[in-house]
């Protein structure tokens, strides 16, 4: 048997369901060429917002042995500038049909409708909107997807001002993820990417310091993966539009699971850590053995098994 | 020694003064198996962190030039200090044939001195050829001197050895027969490097320096701009913090 990993997400043809998660090499159009040369069925651009940013000062990374801790700080260079990294992006994906995911972030509810509206210059195939950056609360307060009503109102805000398809980015550290999602649904959103990176923090014993500039930042990697799982899996429960599960997947039966949670399509981010871009290839190349070995022949046999 | 990525905290044995801005920091740990040309991320906490080059592996050491905020504070750590830092990350030189050139610009000669030591354990002959633009910053030429390298100089204002940039001595030397080029220093001198290995049919190895964050692949900030890329034959898209820092150059 030779499983076919050709998906269809909101009407776009993938020729694997393995998307670039957004804040990991999407920087520029010649990174995004490279990951999905290396074998990502999508590609999702690192978050820009309505004016640039240099982010935080170093450290801004840890690999700990768990998986990645980061708080590189929303580096961007503001959505104008944007526009032109996404339209080379966008015509060099086109080329390989790849569809290319704009993530945007901004401050405030108005400034991502405005941000949005910039970004959907580039023709972008899909807006993601982040909510859920856990790494810039100082400056701009308690994130949109801490609640129904902010991340709805977000929602609404840019389903206002753009009609390209929308995926709104949730945070996992909510008590109830489901009812964020059936919150965004209703305002607009036609996917859900779940999730973000989780709060986290890692001290230095010897410099009784927290080691990142920032002090905290979102943890990822294999520590993440099962309670991403349980937020896909609670999401999937809740609303019935397709769903990016991203979080700590790094092999092909990682991305098996968040399949089974209720996952259309699976983000893979922190493993590029580990394994360098070339990891989108061996994913995909993991899971297909693993369907041919376990009988599934198709993505649509595995969608929700688990749920 | 940091296989899980995160930082070790070091005690500064020995503070070498290179230059008037250079320093070498010998710190009490080892790190076998290090290749030069991979780097450290070294952290103060509350000052800083970023990459410094790897200047010698038993006991570990790093050259660090004096011109920030980190590097200052840095350069005036007595020893007994802590030093934190992760790594090694990313691909260094590897050594290639017998008759071996390192050209050294400025400060990024901080790991030849540690290359043409295994480069001379292996049995190789080593010219060095280092620039920089006075005497005063030449930096490690008699190191590499007592070690049994032969060293030309040069200097923009002529102040020590010949005036002129670096690459002419590289290019005399050059034609002299080697088997691989190692070098090391601000971008134009590298592609100046590149091209007059590629005009002699010789491979190059490139050490990159650029700005790093994560230092393990995710960010994207060290990104080498694509013209550059096309110019020396990398992959558009190449990182200098996880596919380099050195670039390999084949003929």
């Amino acid at each position: 048997m030779n499983p076919d990993l050709r998906t269809q997400f909101l009407g776009m043809a993938l020729a694997n369901p393995l998307v670039l998660a957004s804040g990991v090499l999407g920087t520029s159009a010649s990174l995004m060429e490279r990951v999905a040369r290396e074998g990502a069925g999508a590609v999702t651009s690192k978050s820009a917002g309505p004016e640039p940013r240099a982010g935080h000062p170093n450290p801004v990374a840890l690999a700990w042995q768990g998986g990645v801790l980061n708080a590189i700080g929303l580096t961007n260079p503001g959505a104008r500038e944007e526009v032109g990294v996404l339209r080379e992006a966008g015509r060099r994906l086109r080329a390989m049909d790849v569809p290319l995911f704009a993530s945007i972030f901004a401050p405030r509810v108005e400034d991502f409708a405005e941000t949005a509206k910039t970004i959907a210059e580039a023709e972008p195939d899909l807006i993601e909107i982040n909510i859920s950056c856990p790494n810039v609360a100082s400056e701009f307060g308690t994130p949109f997807s801490a609640s129904e009503e902010s991340a709805a109102e977000v929602t609404r805000a840019v389903r206002q001002a753009v009609s390209l398809p929308l995926s709104v980015k949730l945070a996992p550290n909510v008590p109830q993820i489901g009812r964020i999602a059936r919150a965004v649904v209703l305002e607009g959103a036609d996917a859900i990417t779940a999730i973000n990176t989780m709060p986290a923090m890692l001290i230095d014993a010897q410099a009784g310091k927290p080691v990142l500039s920032n002090l905290t930042g979102g943890l990822s990697g294999p520590a993440l993966k099962p309670i991403a799982l349980r937020c896909v899996w609670e999401i999937a429960r809740s609303v019935s539009v397709p769903i990016i599960g991203t979080g700590g997947v790094s092999s092909g039966e990682d991305a098996a699971e968040m399949l089974m949670a209720g996952a259309t399509l699976v983000g893979v981010g922190s493993a590029v850590w580990q394994h360098g871009p070339a990891v989108f290839g061996r994913i995909a190349t993991e899971l297909r053995d693993f369907m041919a070995r376990e009988g599934y022949p198709d993505l649509a046999s595995l969608l929700g098994k688990a749920c | 020694m940091t296989a899980s990525g995160l930082h070790t905290c070091f005690k500064l044995l020995e503070v070498r003064v290179e230059n008037a801005r250079t320093r070498t920091l010998v710190l009490d740990g080892a790190q076998e198996g290090t290749q030069p040309g991979q780097y450290l991320m070294a952290w103060l906490p509350g000052v800083g962190e970023k990459p410094f080059s790897i200047a010698g592996n038993h006991p570990l050491a790093l050259t660090v030039a004096d011109v920030g905020p980190l590097s200052h504070a840095l350069c005036s750590l007595e020893p007994g200090a802590d030093v934190w830092a992760r790594g090694p990350l990313g691909h260094g030189f590897e050594p290639l044939g017998r008759r071996h050139l390192l050209v050294g610009g400025g400060y990024g000669a901080a790991p030849l001195a540690f290359l043409a030591g295994q480069l001379l354990v292996l049995g190789g002959e080593v010219t060095v050829c280092l620039g920089a633009r006075c005497a005063a910053e030449l930096l490690l030429v008699r190191s590499l001197q007592a070690m049994g390298c032969r060293v030309w100089t040069a200097t923009e204002d002529g102040s020590a050895g010949r005036q002129g940039l670096v690459l002419e001595p590289a290019r005399e030397a050059l034609l002299e027969g080697v088997d691989c080029v190692y070098a090391c220093g601000p971008t134009g001198m590298l592609l100046a490097v590149a091209r007059a290995a590629r005009e002699a049919g010789v491979p190059a190895q490139l050490s990159f320096e650029a700005l790093m964050r994560c230092g393990v692949g995710l960010c994207g900030s060290c990104e080498l701009p694509e013209a550059l890329c096309a110019e020396v034959g990398l992959m558009p898209g190449w990182l200098v913090c996880h596919d380099g820092p050195v670039a390999r150059l084949d003929i």
